[in-house]
């Protein structure tokens, strides 16, 4: 019993000398930190994930601090901590162009074939080991989750057979691309509507086959662009989102229907009359021809021809064409 | 005579980190420059000095006079954590260039295996205070020794045309080993 008090206290006893010397010496060696570093740690989310590229949020607190990050650097507060940051740096924020996660796969359960019935461990990682995945389409999302466990932010989750990421909640830390054993993850802007949505990398035949919904690679999509945003390479079509003006074209005229479009926010163009003088420049930059109208008339848009690619409205000299 | 043998012993012959390979962690990773390397060994010397002259006292007053010496690890530990935090104080306030270089490899000089070892050696050689201080120092100094030396040789590499496979850190594990080797040529000096 002795033996356990004189180990107790002994320890104890050198512990507390060690603890009282520490603090005495914190306080001889104490040394002042920029105030600015703890504000702007505040402003941030905390999450740590290193998505920014420093190591944790301390890091890119004190980056920012000395100037050798931007304050809207952080991808997780967005906007909301850009702000912050900004007026504790008393600079301008700058909005960066947003960005989302999206997983590039529509190989539901009812559109896409099973080679097998896969029954062991419920992990994308692990079930990819075996022959790739129980999926006929060796490109596609296999739903088992991974990228849900890995997701900080509970933005992911599985909807029939294939993840499916909320925008509103992703914050682009690019985490669950770290984890998918497909890649079948991509970085996308948030304000983009359309999207190819096939990862393979197959010749049309075999994905047809595989997968009701592939891209089969008709390149119908990249003569259709009036843009030039379509893009064709390992046999898939991709968007070129820099060139692409949302105008769906591509979607409507897909067969396989493997390029999805947010029909519904589909813009109309609208003419000011008052401003319009009749100068046909908006005419001939349409690429449906859905305007119509003669020299020193007044134009008018045909609304069911119209695509909404706004085409029309960056060029007019008068300002007067609204997309609504 | 006997305080130069344990010395040249520490330093060369026994070198902790290419004979005892201990202390391998920050012999690795704070080598990339001279300049960092020399300010690494310097604060391992301070802590090694210091903590084997503590750990001398606590193990005779303390440890020894109570019969507890099973507590020797936790106890020796305890006293390198408080120095490492002392000298991670002094090292911010006097320097805070050599702070940021050396970065997360200063708080793990606590958990660095040279330090704990020595102090468990000194102990385990049944040295006197003074020896123990002279064995301390020369710990220190091949310690130091072993990491400048190390550090020129890296920064050089750093120039030299090495085969893209061998580039960055096995270049450098094949370099600790060659200077390893070349260490136990003084083998038998003492």
């Amino acid at each position: 019993m002795s033996s356990i008090v004189t180990a107790v206290v002994s320890l104890g006893g050198l512990g507390l000398v060690f603890g009282a010397g520490l603090a005495v010496a914190s306080r001889a060696f104490a040394v002042e930190v920029d105030p600015k570093v703890e504000k702007v740690r505040a402003a941030l989310p905390g999450a740590n994930c290193g998505a920014c590229g420093f190591p944790g949020c301390d890091g890119f607190a004190t980056a920012v601090a000395s100037g050798k990050a931007p304050v809207n650097g952080c991808p997780v507060g967005g906007e909301a901590s850009a702000t912050k940051i900004a007026e504790v740096m008393g600079v301008a924020a700058g909005s960066a162009d947003k960005k989302v996660a999206r997983v590039i796969c529509q190989g539901t359960k009812c559109n896409a074939s099973e080679k097998f019935e896969y029954t062991g461990i419920q992990d994308c990682k692990a079930a990819s080991l075996v022959l790739g995945g129980s999926k006929s389409c060796s490109y596609g999302c296999l739903g088992l989750g991974t990228c849900v466990n890995a997701c900080k932010f509970d933005a992911i989750e599985i909807i029939d057979g294939i993840a499916s990421i909320n925008p509103e909640k992703c914050t682009s830390c690019g985490k669950c691309i770290e984890v998918c054993p497909k890649s079948v993850i991509d970085m996308v802007p948030y304000d983009q509507k359309v999207f190819v949505e096939c990862n393979s990398n197959e010749f049309g035949k075999d994905v047809k086959v595989k997968c009701t919904i592939g891209c089969i690679g008709c390149q119908i999509c990249v003569k259709a662009c009036p843009f030039g945003a379509m893009e064709f390479e390992n046999n898939l079509a991709k968007i070129n989102y820099e060139k692409c003006t949302n105008c769906m074209i591509c979607a409507e005229k897909c067969p396989t229907k493997a390029i999805w479009a947010d029909f519904e926010s589909r813009k109309k163009a609208e003419i000011d009359e008052d401003k319009c003088i009749g100068c046909t420049i908006c005419k001939k930059q349409c690429p449906v021809d859905a305007i119509e109208g003669e020299v020193k008339q007044k134009h008018k848009v045909q609304e069911d021809k119209c695509i909404g690619c706004g085409a029309c409205a960056q060029k007019c000299p008068k300002n007067a064409i609204t997309l609504k | 005579m006997e305080f130069i043998t344990i010395l040249v012993s520490a330093i060369l012959v026994n070198n902790f980190v290419l004979s005892r390979f201990l202390g391998i962690c920050p012999f690795l990773g704070v080598s990339k420059r001279v300049e960092t390397a020399f300010g690494m060994g310097a604060a391992v010397t301070f802590v090694m000095t210091i903590s084997s002259i503590i750990t001398y006292f606590v193990q005779k007053l303390i440890l020894e006079r109570y019969d507890l010496e099973y507590l020797q690890t936790i106890a020796f530990i305890l006293v390198i954590a408080a120095l490492v935090q002392f000298v991670e104080m002094f090292v911010k306030k006097a320097s805070p260039t050599l702070y940021q270089a050396l970065g997360v490899y200063l708080p793990l000089i606590t958990t660095n295996c040279a330090v704990l070892g020595l102090a468990i050696l000194n102990i385990q050689m049944e040295l006197s205070l003074m020896k123990t201080i002279i064995h301390a120092v020369g710990a220190a100094v091949g310690f130091t020794l072993a990491i400048v030396l190390f550090a020129g040789i890296r920064e050089r590499l750093a120039l030299a045309d090495v085969p893209e496979s061998l580039q960055g850190f096995p270049i450098a594990l094949i370099t600790a080993g060659l200077m390893s080797i070349a260490f136990l040529g003084f083998t038998g000096l003492v």
